[in-house]
């Protein structure tokens, strides 16, 4: 399908994008401007990425319709279930096109950041499923905060390294691995998990991630006979299960295209990380896009209780959404997610993370006309959230 | 003729000794103190850095300066009042080295005004590439008189070494090795590439920068170059100076080793 809203050949979506890059990154990224849509196209190459997307996945993900929580919100809701893939995120999706990517570019090391360490997760597994090193960044606060993920890497074979500059969160173990990709430029793939950093990297991990509004066209047509909801709703940290949910509605004018951002203790607290309400045009990370910061242009330190969306940005695909008006853009209290998780887990029996939490708080702050058919990308499951979920509790008995 | 083009001007044989400093580091007040001490201790060429949280191509110990002079309060428009009226005392060239965030925040044009205005000769933004730079932003560089300087490392290829040094004013920087600042090199590893440059006909001189710490290696790099860039190592004998004096005395005793 053709996409209006496109990258062009520069990485740019509208204002937003590019590789602001130093030129010792210039080389690696060079290299995966030119070849990675040669390489994602080639036969062999989808034949074994479709081939481990379903027999080691698990996909197609389910496409359920929660009718409790459809009866609640008063609309037709459906969850896209990418909590059930292997890993336990959509993360996993573009883990291994990356790393199929990396090792077709001839590349034996890979590194990569994690907030929650999803992301993590999902590239030590692929590492571990194709042998190769796999080096993963994370904020120190967050290697506290997702102990049960950070054992799972290490059982996998990963390193995990923390990032102690900073906010020790996602922002700056993103900082860490550009770093360690600079310092090795030849043998190694940085396989970044989110829509951000310098082009080709939004417009790569969109396309891994397109398989989830693929699969959501064919499984609503089938069960209500139409491919288009009215809505679909999804979390934004960076916005890579948003980009993927998104992607094959993005020129159609009838779905409305609703991001949640976390507001963490409250949008101007001083501890929230929603990007299009406290940001401004700026560069991080390698792109153009919408950042939190100072007048002075340094990057505010975010917050939220869930360690992937704590980040001050979010991707140029994204900022173009806000920018042009195509995308609406909501967020969710710290408070409010957990709110939306209890009620989900004893309406529908699914404990979802944090990050997907936000998406579902979405559904309060919309009026839904008759009629609707709401698809909300159900990221992630909660069992990494577990101890935070546990510090709750008694507040939603 | 340019201060930065009169300083490789000198002799056919002259190294030029390029440091780095971050401006508000060691204190937020410090920055003309270790300019001057720098002068006056045979620097012949300063590259001043602006703090940036994020600095994506600065080692440890640059980064950490950053995180001081943040923490001490420094910004780019505190660093254009410091720079007041400091040609009267300092007459060596100055380039201002930084991230593209924190000068488009601060307007790229208005930036560059602020730079000429106050005897800036040139700017490194490593983050900035060249078709951003010739799209959108080297038309003001220029306007406003100021040199800019492009990065070449030894994965650049040889066109494209061509195109930056075509961009590029007053030097080249050539990056010893890919990588960020402050790690330690094996010269013999770079001598191919250093060497290999003067066979590109570049209209600009060549300073090579990264991982260059003592006489050793600053003479190692200097040897198939115009010159070269300290960076990490001075910040490191800045750490634990306060005052003009103890600046002076740290300079002094550093720069004395590289120009024995």
């Amino acid at each position: 399908m053709k996409q209006q809203i496109q990258v062009d050949e520069n990485g740019y979506y509208g204002q937003f994008g590019g590789a602001y890059i130093p030129e010792m990154l210039y080389p690696n990224v060079a290299q995966l401007q030119k070849e990675y849509i040669s390489i994602m196209e080639d036969a062999d190459f989808q034949k074994e990425y479709k081939y481990l997307l379903k027999d080691y996945v698990g996909r197609p993900s389910p496409l359920y319709l929660a009718q409790r929580l459809s009866a609640q919100i008063g609309t037709e809701i459906y969850l896209k279930r990418e909590d059930l893939n292997h890993t336990g995120a959509h993360k996993i999706n573009n883990a291994i096109g990356q790393v199929l990517l990396a090792q077709r570019l001839g590349k034996k090391r890979i590194i990569a950041e994690t907030g929650a360490g999803q992301h993590g997760v999902a590239t030590a597994t692929v590492c571990a499923l194709k042998g190769l090193e796999c080096i993963v960044y994370m904020g120190e606060i967050d290697i506290k905060r997702q102990a049960p993920n950070v054992a799972r890497m290490k059982m996998l074979g990963a390193k995990v390294i923390p990032a102690k500059s900073g906010s020790k969160t996602l922002k700056d173990a993103t900082n860490e691995a550009i770093r360690d990709w600079i310092n090795n430029p030849t043998d190694t793939h940085y396989v970044i998990g989110s829509v951000v950093g310098p082009h080709p990297y939004p417009d790569m991990v969109a396309r891994f991630q397109s398989i989830i509004s693929e699969e959501i066209r064919w499984q609503l047509k089938e069960k209500t006979g139409s491919e288009l909801p009215t809505h679909v709703i999804a979390c934004v940290g960076g916005g890579s299960n948003a980009a993927g949910a998104f992607y094959y509605f993005l020129n159609e004018p009838s779905v409305e295209l609703i991001a949640v951002e976390a507001a963490g203790l409250g949008i101007h607290s001083g501890h929230s990380a929603a990007t299009t309400t406290l940001g401004t045009p700026g560069v991080l990370h390698g792109s153009k896009s919408i950042v939190m910061q100072t007048a002075d242009g340094q990057v505010v330190e975010p917050h939220s209780i869930s360690a992937g969306l704590d980040y001050p940005g979010i991707g140029p695909l994204h900022a173009h959404l806000f920018a042009s008006g195509r995308g609406r853009f909501l967020s969710a209290t710290d408070d409010q997610s957990l709110k939306a998780a209890f009620n989900l887990t004893r309406l529908e029996g699914i404990i979802p993370a944090l990050e997907s939490s936000h998406a579902l708080s979405g559904l309060e702050q919309v009026e839904f006309p008759a009629g609707s058919r709401v698809v909300v990308c159900l990221s992630g499951r909660g069992d990494k959230d577990m101890d935070t979920y546990m510090k709750h509790m008694a507040d939603f008995e | 003729m340019s201060r930065i083009a009169q300083t490789f001007n000198k002799s056919d044989n002259y190294k030029v000794l390029n440091v780095y400093c971050t401006a508000g580091y060691p204190e937020l007040n410090s920055t003309i103190d270790v300019m001057r001490s720098l002068q006056q201790n045979g620097a012949d060429l300063i590259e001043l850095g602006m703090p940036y949280s994020d600095p994506l191509a600065d080692g440890e110990i640059i980064q950490q300066s950053g995180g001081v002079a943040l923490k001490n309060g420094m910004t780019i428009s505190i660093l254009f009042n410091q720079l007041k009226g400091f040609r009267k005392d300092i007459q060596v060239p100055v380039v201002l080295m930084g991230y593209m965030n924190p000068v488009l925040q601060y307007g790229f044009e208005r930036f560059c005004k602020s730079a000429a205005e106050v005897g800036i000769d040139g700017l490194i933004l490593p983050d900035l590439p060249p078709l951003e730079y010739q799209q959108e932003y080297g038309a003001i560089v220029k306007e406003y008189g100021l040199d800019f300087i492009f990065l070449i490392t030894p994965e650049t290829s040889e066109e494209r070494i061509k195109l930056l040094d075509s961009l590029s004013s007053g030097f080249l920087y050539a990056v010893s090795s890919s990588s960020t600042t402050g790690h330690e090199k094996d010269f013999s590893l770079v001598e191919k590439y250093l060497s290999g440059l003067s066979g590109y006909g570049l209209k600009n001189p060549v300073l090579a920068g990264f991982g260059i710490r003592d006489k050793t290696s600053f003479d190692a790099a200097a040897k198939y170059t115009d010159g070269a860039i300290i960076g990490s190592a001075y910040i490191k004998a800045l750490a634990g100076t306060k005052d003009a004096l103890s600046i002076e005395k740290a300079t002094k005793s550093f720069l004395q080793t590289i120009r024995q």
